[in-house]
């Protein structure tokens, strides 16, 4: 940090009295925090909401980084109890097949979790890339080629599209990522399109443009630090949607195919045990555990990305 | 209601002791004005002026006991008409606003409602406060208008702000603050937006209206010609502190501090014109518009001579920046051609060789808008270095520092955000940019219009030392006749996309004129306080063609 930087705006005045220079020159000058410093004010001030969802977070990371040693099955082990009630051994109970509830509970947080990242991450790639692109090329043939086959992929229902094409190319999870990546892509299309609009206008990109640069240059060093905070909050809403159409999709079994753990088809397949809830209560919460998983993230994420929302709006109140 | 405001001229108004207010900002509140005194009597008119950042607005604001978000009144004692305002409750000073005490704004467009019309825009305080009935009300806006010489006075105000020019609307907010016939009005810069011809217009109805009504006022701005012709006091101020106050002409004439004298003579480089025939870039027949639009260029012609400025001057809308646009390639002339070296340029920014795109660089009027806000410094301009000359690592970092040193700020700059420059080192910044790529020609589009004056004077020395020093062109886009005198050989008076008239600059400004030049010229306000009297006087016996 600079000594200047802290100075108040009478000692400059002092300064500047000995006869003008440019670098003495005050006015607007506002001094720069560090990343860690801007991070911690921000969890200082973040409201109790916030924090739920990071804790929760933070926890469905570490399960989902460290699966194997905290589960204390394997993940496809089948024990010769098919739906175990809930035990010591067996806290959960086990499926159908007789795998451990628990240990599928843990590994689903690495596979579904895992899937809906890599899948949001792809849709921001291709989405954010395209929309910036366009509206660099503002109401150009590009940006129009665009944004109309945007439009119609948008026109059909994005869970029945998914159905189909997944029947059309095999569900496997490449197909699963791939296909619901590009679907959603246009909803970031259309987001990173509008945020970029405000910013191309700006000198700084003309004056890129002036100097010959490339496309991709003017899009990632130009464009793309500018509209950040509105592209992650929407990174967060994303998340959750991705996250339940594969959850959706796995349910109607053509999601994430067995024998990998994950949410969507745990309930699926436990769903039966529903209806023994008035003979032992604790067997019925077996379908409930990965919906409650589901739930859960998708509350904590919504809790933050309405935090971020808020705080890259400059609302104050 | 209004008989107690039949004051003698000369008795107090507005007394201000020991204002300070603390302004919050980096988590802490600081002191952005120090203890500064105000009197202001009856009539009379007090010009404010200073440097951005010098609290001249916040000062103002505060003289009708209000202080914006984020600031605060900590101490000193605001009386108005004997009524201390900051022992009143909101809602009494609230009563006081828009009735007694009236602000007009700088922005007069950003300031209206587009989705109401201009006279009950103009009444609104008026009648809700009890002053007139409505009806009085509407009839004294008309009458307003036409002190005013609004256009059409009695059906002006049936039409909505968008369908009025930028000088119409700023004399129609004039007409709202005096109409409930306030005791003071405050004026925050209110045609600093505006261009030099209508600015003059502006100028003499408002000065015309507050002797009419005797209202006092004050008059903030940082043109000190324009204060000049307004005001009956000046105070100047720096850093939330009264540097100096006095009668105009007393501070006109004798300005006794250092820092006042160096804002007068802001105005006072003059460059040696100089001839040359070695014509750098041709601009031949050139035709433009814009898409589905009117021609914006119409047949301009401009040869710039290399080494040598050509500045281009006229209002907005006549074309100027579209010139730079064409020269540019950002947008292609649809007849006519660009010749630079020799060579005709290709029409379009595509077309066109890393070489040519390298030679010609443009300097943007808003610095802030020019450099990307999260790039450092280092980025800004180290870009170029490696775009162009390939210069990496090391190398790139030695020529940088040359590059800071030739604009006259130091390697503690490297790694600041453009949000923590001042405005001045800003444009430096962007200065240091377009040398980067060590052009021929430099495009300079109004780079000192946003800067206060002692700011552009160390732009302006500086853009003439870096020609001496390396030969640069400059084509000079502006509207500010001073800069012109200070930095030009050649100028283009440009109206409605055509040139008027162009030559050397002793030619240009030294009579007989065509009628548009003179009236530009004309409208430029000087530094003497009988200016726009005597100019005013000698436009409306004839002397002068209005253009």
């Amino acid at each position: 940090m600079n000594d200047k930087d802290d100075m108040i705006p009478s000692e400059a005045a002092e300064l500047a009295d000995q006869g003008y220079s440019a670098a003495g020159e005050v006015g607007m000058i506002k001094a720069r925090r560090s990343y860690r410093e801007n991070i911690w004010r921000g969890l200082k001030s973040a409201p109790p909401t916030a924090l739920f969802g990071l804790t929760v977070i933070s926890l469905y990371v570490i399960f989902a980084v460290f699966a194997p040693l905290l589960a204390p099955y394997g993940e496809a082990e089948i024990f010769p109890m098919s739906y175990a009630p809930w035990s010591d051994e067996f806290m959960f109970g086990t499926d159908q097949l007789g795998r451990d509830v628990l240990s599928r509970l843990i590994y689903g947080a690495r596979n579904t979790v895992g899937i809906a990242f890599v899948t949001t991450l792809f849709a921001f790639v291709i989405g954010g890339g395209l929309g910036i692109t366009a509206a660099i090329n503002n109401n150009g043939w590009l940006d129009n080629l665009l944004s109309r086959s945007v439009d119609v992929l948008m026109a059909i229902p994005s869970l029945i599209f998914a159905l189909i094409l997944l029947s059309m190319f095999g569900a496997n999870t490449l197909n699963l990522i791939i296909i619901i990546a590009v679907l959603d892509s246009t909803r970031v299309f259309r987001v990173a399109r509008a945020v970029s609009l405000n910013v191309v206008v700006m000198d700084y990109v003309e004056a890129a443009k002036l100097r010959g640069e490339r496309m991709f240059w003017i899009l990632y060093r130009e464009i793309l630090p500018n509209i950040m905070p509105p592209l992650v909050a929407e990174f967060g809403l994303r998340f959750c949607f991705v996250f339940l159409t594969i959850a959706a999709l796995s349910f109607l079994g053509v999601g994430i195919q067995p024998p990998t753990a994950d949410w969507g088809s745990m309930v699926r397949e436990t769903a039966g045990l529903i209806q023994f809830a008035e003979y032992d209560f604790t067997a019925a919460m077996t379908p409930m555990l990965p919906a409650a998983a589901i739930a859960l993230l998708t509350v904590a994420v919504n809790f933050v990305v309405d935090w971020f929302l808020h705080k890259s709006s400059g609302l104050k109140d | 209601m209004s008989d107690d405001r039949m004051g003698n001229k000369g008795d107090i108004l507005l007394e201000m002791r020991d204002i300070v207010i603390d302004g919050y900002s980096d988590d802490r509140w600081h002191e952005i004005v120090k203890g500064v005194d105000i009197t202001l009597r009856r009539g009379e008119v007090m010009g404010l002026i200073g440097e951005s950042g010098a609290g001249k607005s916040t000062l103002g604001l505060a003289a009708m006991g209000y202080a914006r978000a984020g600031c605060r009144i900590t101490s000193g004692s605001i009386t108005f008409d004997g009524m201390d305002l900051l022992k009143k409750s909101e809602a009494e000073r609230r009563a006081l606003r828009g009735t007694r005490i009236a602000y007009v704004a700088q922005s007069a467009a950003a300031s209206f409602n587009p989705a109401h019309q201009l006279i009950e825009q103009t009444i609104e305080a008026t009648v809700r406060r009890g002053i007139k009935p409505d009806a009085e009300a509407r009839a004294d806006a008309r009458k307003l208008y036409r002190d005013l010489q609004l256009p059409n006075p009695d059906s002006i105000g049936e039409r909505y702000p968008h369908q009025v020019s930028g000088g119409q609307l700023q004399r129609v907010m004039t007409a709202m603050a005096m109409s409930p016939r306030p005791d003071l009005i405050i004026f925050d810069e209110p045609t600093t937006a505006l261009d030099v011809t209508t600015q003059v217009e502006v100028l003499a109805a408002m000065k015309r209206i507050v002797e009419q009504f005797n209202t006092a006022a004050i008059y903030i701005t940082h043109d000190l010609a324009v204060v000049a012709q307004m005001a009956n006091v000046i105070k100047v101020l720096r850093y939330g502190e009264t540097i100096e106050d006095a009668e105009t002409r007393k501070m006109l004439s004798h300005p006794e501090k250092e820092y006042t004298r160096s804002l007068w003579s802001v105005r006072s480089i003059e460059k040696p014109e100089e001839h040359s025939a070695d014509i750098i870039l041709k601009v031949d027949h050139v035709d433009a518009s814009y898409t589905g639009s009117a021609k914006v260029l119409d047949d301009v012609s401009i040869e710039v001579p290399r080494g040598h400025t050509v500045a281009i001057v006229g209002e907005s809308g006549s074309g100027k920046s579209t010139t730079a646009r064409v020269i540019t390639g950002l947008l292609p002339p649809s007849s006519g051609q660009v010749i630079f070296n020799g060579q005709p340029l290709p029409p379009t920014l595509a077309g066109r060789s890393v070489e040519q795109l390298q030679n010609i660089q443009m300097i943007y009027q808003m610095a802030d808008t020019a450099m990307n806000p999260r790039h450092t410094v280092r980025d800004i301009i180290g870009r170029p270095l490696e775009f162009y000359l390939g210069l990496r690592g090391r190398e790139r970092d030695t020529r940088l520092l040359e590059l800071i040193e030739m604009i006259e700020l130091d390697e503690s700059f490297i790694d600041r955000l453009p949000a923590e420059l001042s405005g001045g080192q800003k444009q430096r910044i962007c200065i240091a940019r377009a040398l980067a790529a060590g052009p021929d020609l430099i495009i300079c589009d109004e780079v000192t219009s946003a800067l206060d004056q002692i700011v552009q004077k160390g732009i302006l020395e500086l853009l003439l030392r870096l020609q001496k020093d390396l030969g640069l062109t400059y084509i000079f886009i502006t509207h500010d006749i001073a800069t012109v005198k200070a930095i030009s050989d050649q100028i283009v008076v440009m109206l409605q996309g055509r040139v008027v008239e162009q030559g050397m600059k002793s030619e240009i400004l030294s009579p007989p004129f065509p009628a548009y030049t003179e009236l530009l010229l004309s409208s430029v306000p000087e530094m003497d306080p009988d200016w726009l009297t005597g100019l005013l006087k000698a436009r409306a016996e004839g002397a002068v063609v209005s253009g």
